[in-house]
């Protein structure tokens, strides 16, 4: 078998998917979306007390919960193999590369400390939870503001929001996981793989950087070995794919502070396309009473208007009204009643024209006078025949008749479905049901 | 007051004056719920009806549960003694007796390997027991049912995306069907099995099918169309 090197979603090999990063209404909760997979951090903040060992450091938690409304083979309760994973990597890239500082967390030392805690809930999983969750976990705690504390002697009061603004913490870089999927042993290498490539993939590794091209966490899982220089290649990748999801939290961040600021949209609800979730709602038709005798009237009026200024300016011709279809939308062969119809010409003069056809454009636009061409169809002994002397004589009309007034619509709807015969074989989709 | 179909409904909003048959009943279809007053929604969306007297509400689904007479595509992921192990997507795994497919006997046993893809029909579905799988229908012909084999592609879908390709009027594989002619299986169970003449091809068709899902039927020729365009501008 072939190997085509083709990615189902038609990316590169180091190509990432689409990356949304939202925010909540809420300091400290952040919503990522890379393609079809979701996540959502938020950030909690607690006062307890100290580790023994260390008196004066805060405390930082981090939870990834893998929910059955992300993929239906996601359990509810303890955490699967794939949960205490993306758990795992979380904590070392948090927590182990000390990003957030910790020390700025005491209140009272040995006493009382802040507690953070990120929950990190995947809505959604189409592959790369772990690119996904480390990113918005570390987005949500730069988001995140703590409330202000005041101590007096042993007494520590914690300010109320609107007494006095809270704190950001103190993040001292922020590191992001960069996933790479290997397959034929770790001949071939790909990044941001979506869930049907983690699915065949041979194993993967995850290598948590930050902009400044500090390593924070490296894993390797699968049955698989890799070769110096591929790990080496991998850092290289990910050191740019870093900067630039690390560039595009910062806009993100940036974006959110000002639409703060002003007054603007923000939260993660004016980031959802809303037609999605009504792409299917046929909307009733709401019935209103129209006065049916007045528009009569008003009809009339306009029509005899028209005639007013038609008989004032007699030579004038009317300027054309062209009407240009967008790309693809020419409707050629749709069926339909057919609107060929050689006797009303003279009469389609007189109705409202849609479009004006040159000589030596063709035409395609339905008009919108009843058809009378089915007899003529059913006379002759050949379609095709039909077809081409009824073109030819159309077309000669159709001259003829721009000549006297300039002003005609011509349909070439019907010529050109009676000419476009399914080809053979062309139909051979089978359906199974 | 009617209830308005196609409508968006939430979750403790009521719904009364609903039609009837002939003996004045009415189905409730999932997401409908009656109790002494009135018959309530109880889960967000949209309302659908069917001549004469069914209704319920049609939203987006990942899981599958299993119903008796579903036409389902299933993995193989174990043989046991006398019957396989298929994964279909619900709850519990189904199993697919080697008798059920056509002209099995004891002695001839069918081809079928762990891994492999098979379009079924479920047999037995109810909700304390395992589902039952069988590869043929009443007379015992196979009937279309059995192993998938000679590649292809098996893609997911959302169950309500699938239901919808699989409404006699859904424009879809038709309109695909008269753009690059290609195979298909369509599992109830939100599994899509497609085959096209090139590897190109069949992702191809695949890709349409999962993002066809927000297009709405008037746009669908439009939407095949030209997608179908851009992949000829690549070769």
């Amino acid at each position: 078998m072939g190997v085509n090197f083709q990615r189902l979603d038609g990316r590169g090999t180091y190509d990432y998917r689409k990356i949304t990063i939202t925010f909540g209404i809420d300091r400290g909760c952040c919503h990522v979306q890379i393609g079809d997979t979701r996540v959502m951090a938020q950030v909690s903040c607690e006062v307890t007390t100290p580790k023994q060992t260390r008196p004066n450091e805060g405390l930082l938690y981090v939870n990834a919960e893998l929910s059955p409304m992300a993929a239906p083979h996601f359990e509810a309760g303890r955490p699967s193999q794939q949960g205490v994973e993306l758990g795992r990597c979380l904590e070392r890239c948090l927590k182990e590369s000390r990003c957030i500082d910790t020390e700025s967390l005491c209140i009272m030392s040995g006493m009382k400390v802040w507690a953070i805690r990120v929950d990190v809930h995947v809505l959604n999983h189409d592959g790369n939870l772990i690119d996904a969750c480390s990113m918005a976990a570390i987005t949500a705690l730069t988001h995140f503001r703590r409330p202000d504390v005041t101590v007096s002697g042993e007494e520590v009061t914690i300010l109320s929001v609107e007494d006095q603004d809270p704190i950001a913490l103190g993040v001292h870089h922020m590191p992001i996981c960069v996933s790479f999927a290997f397959f034929h042993q770790g001949k071939y290498l790909l990044v941001d793989p979506n869930e049907m490539e983690e699915r065949v993939m041979d194993g993967k590794m995850v290598i948590g950087m930050n902009k400044h091209r500090e390593l924070v966490t490296l894993q390797l899982t699968g049955s698989m070995l890799l070769h110096k220089d591929q790990v080496l290649r991998c850092t290289q990748i990910a050191s740019t794919k870093v900067q630039e999801m690390t560039k595009l939290i910062e806009e993100a961040l940036k974006n959110d502070v000002h639409e703060r600021a002003t007054g603007g949209q923000f939260g993660s609800a004016s980031s959802q396309d809303p037609s999605h979730v009504t792409s299917h709602v046929t909307t009733e038709k709401t019935m209103e009473e129209v006065d049916t005798e007045a528009l009569r009237e008003l009809a009339r009026e306009t029509v005899l208007k028209g005639r007013e200024t038609d008989r004032e300016s007699p030579g004038m011709t009317r300027a054309p009204d062209i009407t240009l279809l967008g790309k693809q939308t020419g409707r050629i062969g749709e069926g339909g009643l057919s609107s060929w119809d050689v006797e009303d010409i003279e009469e389609s003069e007189e109705d409202d024209v849609e479009m004006i056809a040159d000589t030596n454009v063709k035409v395609v636009r339905e008009t919108s006078h009843i058809s009378k061409c089915l007899g003529i169809d059913s006379s002759e002994d050949s379609e095709e025949d039909v077809t081409e002397t009824l073109a030819a004589h159309h077309l000669g009309v159709h001259e003829s008749s721009r000549g006297a007034s300039g002003d005609t619509t011509i349909d070439l709807t019907t010529a050109l479905n009676q000419q476009k015969r399914p080809a053979p074989g062309r139909e051979r989709g089978k359906v199974k049901r | 007051m009617a209830p308005k179909l196609g409508t968006l409904m939430f979750p403790g909003e009521s719904i009364d004056d609903l039609k009837t048959d002939k003996n004045g009943k009415t189905i409730l279809g999932p997401g409908l719920r009656r109790t002494y007053a009135a018959i309530h929604i109880i889960k967000a969306g949209i309302l659908q009806f069917k001549e004469p007297n069914e209704y319920w509400i049609e939203s987006p689904e990942k899981r599958y549960i299993a119903t008796k007479g579903d036409s389902v595509i299933g993995i193989v992921t174990q043989r046991t003694g006398d019957a396989f192990r298929i994964d279909i997507g619900a709850s519990e795994q189904a199993s697919l007796s080697y008798m059920a497919f056509e002209g099995a006997t004891k002695k001839n046993r069918p081809d079928v390997k762990v891994g492999d893809i098979i379009y079924a029909r479920l047999q037995v579905a109810n909700k304390d027991m395992e589902p039952e799988l069988v590869c043929m229908d009443s007379t015992g012909r196979s009937n279309g049912y059995g192993v998938i084999r000679d590649g292809g592609f098996m893609i997911k879908c959302p169950l309500h995306h699938i239901r919808r390709i699989l409404r006699p009027n859904c424009p879809l594989l038709k309109t695909l069907g008269d753009m690059m002619p290609y195979e298909t299986a369509v599992g109830i169970n939100g599994r899509i099995w497609v085959k096209g003449r090139s590897t190109i091809e069949t992702i191809t068709i695949a890709n349409i099918i999962s993002d066809s899902e927000h297009c709405s039927d008037s746009d669908m020729k439009t939407f095949v169309k030209s997608r179908v365009h851009a992949l000829s501008g690549l070769h």
